[in-house]
C-alpha cells in the first residue's frame, strides 16, 4: 500500500455534494407510446428489412412505366413472349434474348446461320452441346449430328414479308439513305430456290422441301434472290446487300400495294426509333413486362390502400359504437356484421360486378365489393379495445369532468386501440392484394379497360405459355409473391411493436 | 352445451336463410339467359320458369324457391351451360372430385404441419426454428396459384416427373388418377401446412413457458416427453379447431388450383356458371358456399366449446 499521507492538504477538496448533479444525469424526456413502438418495431431486423424491400417495390411500381419506352398500348405483333432483350447488355451476354433449342439438326443449324449471313444478326449465341449419333442402315453408317443451341430469339424473326403502301416503302427507303439501316432484303424467286418451302427467311437454293441448302464449291449457300424486273413493285433506289449487282429487285406488286422482305429487327427500328429494349421481356400480347408490372402493381398498391382505409373508417366507427353502448346496440349490430360476414367473398365480388359494373365502372364496383365485408374484422378489433378500456378510471374521470359520449369515443378511448388498428390495416393490404389478384387472375373482374392490365391478368396470361416462355409467368410472380411476403413481415413487426405483450405468438 | 348448440345451429340458419334471400333478389334482378328459339328445351325451359314465378314478386319467387329447394331438393334447369339439365345433379356429380383433392391434400397437410410446428416450437430459437419460421411465412404469404406454376414448371415441364393436368374419368380411387391429382394436392398443401405449423408453433410455445411445464420437468421428465404428453394436448385447443374448420372447407375446393390443373369440380363449375351466365347454377353454387363457410365457423365455435369450457360459459353473456 501506498503512503497517502504526505499528500498536501490544499490540493486534496471535497466530494461535489450538490445532490441534482445525480438527478439531472437520469432525467430523460418521456417517450410516447408510437415512439416506443418505433424503437421496438427497429429492433425486429426482419421487419425492417421488409419495409426496405417494400419501399423498393413501391418505387419499382412508381418509375418502371416512366423509364420504360413502351406505354401499356404498345402491342408488339411479333415479339410475343419474347424472353429479356436490350441491345447494350446483350453484348455481355446478359438479357441477351437468348432461349435454348433442344435436337436441333444440321439443317436447322444451317438455317439460322443463314438467318446470321443474310441479316448480318447470327440467332446462334452458342452451341451448348452437341449429339453424335451413329445409325447403320444396310450397312452403310450415317452419321447425324443434333445440337442443344441457345438463339437469340429477337434475331431469329429475321426477314418477313410484309405488304406496304407505296408511301411506307418511300419512307422506309429514305430511312434506309439516312441511317444506312437495311431494313428491305432483295425479293426471293421461288423458282430458284427450287422447292416449296415456306419460310421467308430461305434466301438460298435449297434441294427439299425441308430446306436442306445446296452448297457451291466454296461451301457457300448459292443465292436466290429474284432479279425478273417485270414483277418489281416500284423502283429501288437505296443502298443494296453486298453482292447485289444492281439486278436484285426488293420489292413485288401486290394488288395496289408492293410486298417486300423486310428484317424484323430493322423495321422495328424503323417504326419505332430505336432497338427493342424488353428488360423483362414481353407477354403475349406483346406488351413490355418491365413497365406492365409497374402499372399492375400500382394499381394494386393503391387499391389496397383505399380498401384498407376505408374500412379502417367504417370499421373504427362501426367497432366504437358496438363496443361503447354495448347492451342490445352490440348485439343488433353484431347480428348485422354477421351475416354481412356470412357473404362468401367471392359471392359478393360476383353480384357486385354483374349489377353494378356497368352503371358505376368495373373498379368502383369492385371497391365496393371489397368494402361491404372488408370493414367487420376492423369493427371487431376496435370493440375488443373498447371493451377493454371503456371501464377504466381515465374513461370515468373524463365522464365526471362532463365530456360527452362522442368525445369519451373518439378523444379518450380510441387512441388506445389505435396501434391493434394500424397493425390490422397493414396485414389487410396483402390480402386485399392477393384476393384483386385471385379475381383478375379468374377473369371474374376484368380491369383491363381502366388500367391496362393487372398482375392477375399477367400471370393467367403467362401461365398459359409456362413451358415456352416461363419469364412471362416468373416476373409477375416473383414481384407479387416478394411483395405479399414482406408486407405481411412488416404487419407482423408492427403488431409486435405496438403490442409487446401479444409478442411472439403467430409469426 | 345442448342449449348452446341448438343456438348456434338455429342462429346459422337464419343467417343462411337471410343471406340466400338477398342474394336470390340480386341474381333473380338481372335478366335471365336468352333461349335459341326453336331449341327442343326451349319450351320446357319456359315452362320450368313459368312454374317457379318468373314475373312474380321477388318475395313470391322466394318463397316458390325455398318451397322447391325443401320438399323436393330442386334448384331449378341449367339454362346456358348444360342446358336443360338439372342444376342439383349437375353439382352432386362434380362435387366428389373437390372433396376427394380437398382431402388428400389436407390429410397430407395436417401430420407434415403440426410435426414442424412442434420441432419448432420444441427448439424455439434455435436455427431449425428460424428456418421452419421463415419458409411458414412465405408459405402463408404466398397464394397457391404461385405453387402451381412452380410445381407444373420444374415437376411437371423440366423433370416430367407429374403429369400437367388432372385425368378425365371417374376412376377417382385408381393409382393414375391419384399421381394426376399429385400437382393439385401439393399446391392445395404448401399454404396449409404453412398455416398448421404457424398455428401449432405458436400455441405449443406459449403453453412450453407455462408454470405445470417446470413442474413436469421438476419430476423427471425430459424436454420432449413433458411436451408432448402435457404440452401439445393443452395446445390442441387452438389447433384442433383450425383442422375441423378447414375439414369443413375443403368442400368449398379453390377456385383457381381447379382451374389450372383441369380438375372437374365445384370450383370449376362456379366460374364456368359466371362466364356463362348461367343463373340458376350461380344461385346453387352461392346457397352452397354460404351454407359451407357458416358452417366451418360453426364447427369451429362448437368445437371450441367442446374442447374449453371456458368459452362455452363466456358464450352466455
Amino acid at each position: 500500500m501506498d503512503d497517502y499521507g504526505h499528500i498536501p492538504k490544499e490540493k486534496l477538496r471535497f466530494a461535489e455534494r450538490s445532490e441534482n448533479r445525480m438527478q439531472s444525469e437520469t432525467k430523460r424526456a418521456s417517450r410516447g407510446y408510437f415512439a416506443d413502438a418505433l424503437i421496438r418495431f427497429r429492433k425486429n431486423k426482419s421487419s425492417v428489412a421488409a419495409a426496405v424491400i417494400i419501399t423498393l417495390l413501391i418505387i419499382y411500381a412508381v418509375l418502371a412505366p416512366m423509364i420504360s419506352p413502351y406505354t401499356i398500348t404498345d402491342k408488339d405483333s411479333v415479339y410475343i413472349n419474347f424472353p429479356p432483350y436490350t441491345e447494350a447488355t446483350s453484348a455481355i451476354g446478359f438479357m441477351d434474348g437468348g432461349v435454348s433449342r433442344e435436337s436441333q439438326n444440321e439443317t436447322q443449324l444451317a438455317y439460322l446461320h443463314a438467318i446470321g449471313k443474310e441479316t448480318g444478326m447470327d440467332p446462334v449465341i452458342r452451341i451448348i452441346d452437341e449429339d453424335v449419333s451413329v445409325t447403320n442402315f444396310r450397312g452403310e453408317e450415317t452419321r447425324s449430328v443434333t445440337y442443344k443451341i441457345k438463339v437469340n430469339k429477337y434475331y431469329e424473326v429475321g426477314v418477313v414479308m410484309r405488304v406496304m403502301t407505296p408511301a411506307e416503302f418511300r419512307d422506309i427507303l429514305e430511312y434506309q439513305n439516312e441511317t444506312g439501316v437495311q431494313v428491305i432484303y432483295p425479293y426471293v424467286s421461288r423458282e430458284k430456290v427450287g422447292a416449296n418451302v415456306s419460310s421467308s427467311n430461305i434466301w438460298y437454293c435449297v434441294s427439299d422441301s425441308k430446306g436442306t441448302p445446296i452448297y457451291d464449291e466454296n461451301g457457300e449457300l448459292i443465292p436466290a434472290y429474284s432479279s425478273d424486273k417485270s414483277a418489281e413493285g416500284m423502283e429501288y433506289n437505296s443502298i443494296r446487300i453486298a453482292g447485289d449487282d444492281g439486278s436484285y429487285i426488293y420489292s413485288q406488286k401486290k394488288g395496289g400495294a408492293v410486298e417486300c422482305r423486310v428484317c424484323y429487327y430493322n423495321y422495328y427500328r424503323y417504326l419505332n426509333g430505336r432497338t427493342p429494349m424488353y428488360i423483362l421481356g414481353t407477354n403475349s400480347l406483346g406488351q413490355d413486362l418491365f413497365s406492365a408490372i409497374g402499372i399492375g402493381a400500382r394499381f394494386s398498391l393503391l387499391f389496397a390502400l383505399a380498401v384498407s382505409l376505408i374500412n379502417l373508417t367504417i370499421g373504427a366507427i362501426y367497432g366504437a359504437i358496438q363496443g361503447y353502448y354495448g347492451g342490445t346496440v352490440d348485439l343488433v349490430l353484431d347480428r348485422i356484421a354477421d351475416i354481412l360476414s356470412g357473404m362468401p367473398f367471392i359471392v359478393v365480388a360476383t353480384l357486385f360486378s354483374l349489377h353494378l359494373a356497368q352503371r358505376v365502372g368495373t373498379v368502383v364496383s369492385f371497391l365496393f365489393a371489397f368494402v361491404l365485408t372488408g370493414w367487420i374484422s376492423m369493427a371487431a378489433l376496435t370493440r375488443k379495445q373498447f371493451y377493454r378500456y371503456k371501464g377504466r378510471e381515465f374513461v370515468l374521470a373524463a365522464r365526471t369532468l362532463g365530456a360527452s359520449d362522442k368525445r369519451l369515443m373518439f378523444a379518450h378511448i380510441f387512441p388506445n386501440s389505435l396501434g391493434t388498428l394500424v397493425t390490422g390495416c397493414a396485414l389487410v393490404i396483402p390480402s386485399v392484394i392477393i384476393s384483386e389478384t385471385t379475381l383478375t387472375y379468374l377473369g371474374i373482374i376484368n380491369l383491363t379497360e381502366f388500367v391496362g392490365t393487372s398482375l392477375g391478368t399477367l400471370m393467367s396470361q403467362g401461365q398459359t405459355s409456362m413451358t415456352t416462355s416461363p419469364h412471362a409467368m416468373l416476373f409477375p410472380a416473383l414481384y407479387f409473391s416478394l411483395l405479399l411476403i414482406s408486407f405481411n413481415l412488416f404487419g407482423n413487426g408492427l403488431r409486435d411493436a405496438f403490442n409487446p405483450q401479444s409478442r411472439g405468438v403467430g409469426d | 352445451m345442448v342449449k348452446y348448440i341448438i343456438e348456434r345451429i338455429l342462429l346459422m340458419l337464419l343467417t343462411l336463410l337471410i343471406i340466400t334471400g338477398i342474394c336470390f333478389v340480386l341474381v333473380r334482378m338481372l335478366p335471365p339467359a336468352e333461349l335459341a328459339p326453336g331449341d327442343i328445351h326451349t319450351e320446357v325451359i319456359e315452362a320450368r320458369r313459368e312454374a317457379q314465378g318468373y314475373n312474380k314478386p321477388y318475395l313470391v319467387q322466394f318463397g316458390i324457391f325455398l318451397k322447391n329447394v325443401l320438399t323436393r331438393w330442386d334448384f331449378g334447369i341449367s339454362d346456358k351451360l348444360y342446358i336443360g339439365q338439372e342444376v342439383s345433379a349437375i353439382f352432386a356429380d362434380k362435387l366428389p372430385v373437390t372433396i376427394i383433392v380437398n382431402l388428400y391434400s389436407i390429410l397430407f397437410s395436417i401430420p407434415i404441419g403440426i410435426g414442424l410446428g412442434i420441432l419448432a416450437a420444441v427448439r424455439k430459437n434455435s436455427l431449425t426454428d428460424h428456418t421452419i419460421s421463415t419458409l411458414t411465412m412465405v408459405g402463408i404469404s404466398v397464394p397457391s396459384f404461385v405453387y402451381a406454376f412452380l410445381i407444373q414448371y420444374f415437376l411437371s415441364y423440366k423433370l416430367g416427373l407429374l403429369p400437367f393436368l388432372m385425368k378425365s374419368g371417374t376412376d377417382y380411387f385408381s393409382p393414375e388418377m391419384f399421381v394426376s391429382m399429385l400437382p393439385a394436392i401439393l399446391s392445395l398443401s404448401l399454404g396449409v401446412i404453412a398455416n398448421f405449423t404457424r398455428t401449432t408453433r405458436a400455441e405449443l410455445s406459449e403453453v412450453l413457458t407455462s408454470d405445470f411445464m417446470l413442474l413436469a420437468r421438476a419430476k423427471g421428465l425430459t424436454r420432449t416427453q413433458a411436451a408432448i404428453r402435457h404440452a401439445l394436448k393443452n395446445s390442441m385447443v387452438v389447433v384442433l379447431p383450425a383442422i375441423l374448420g378447414n375439414f369443413v372447407a375443403i368442400l368449398s375446393g379453390s377456385l383457381i388450383i381447379e382451374r389450372i390443373f383441369a380438375i372437374p369440380g365445384v370450383g370449376n363449375l362456379y366460374i364456368n356458371s359466371i362466364n356463362g351466365r348461367d343463373l340458376p347454377m350461380f344461385m346453387m353454387l352461392t346457397v352452397f358456399y354460404t351454407a359451407v363457410g357458416l358452417i366451418a365457423s360453426i364447427v369451429v365455435d362448437i368445437s371450441y366449446g367442446f374442447i374449453d369450457p371456458r368459452i362455452r360459459i363466456g358464450s352466455r353473456k
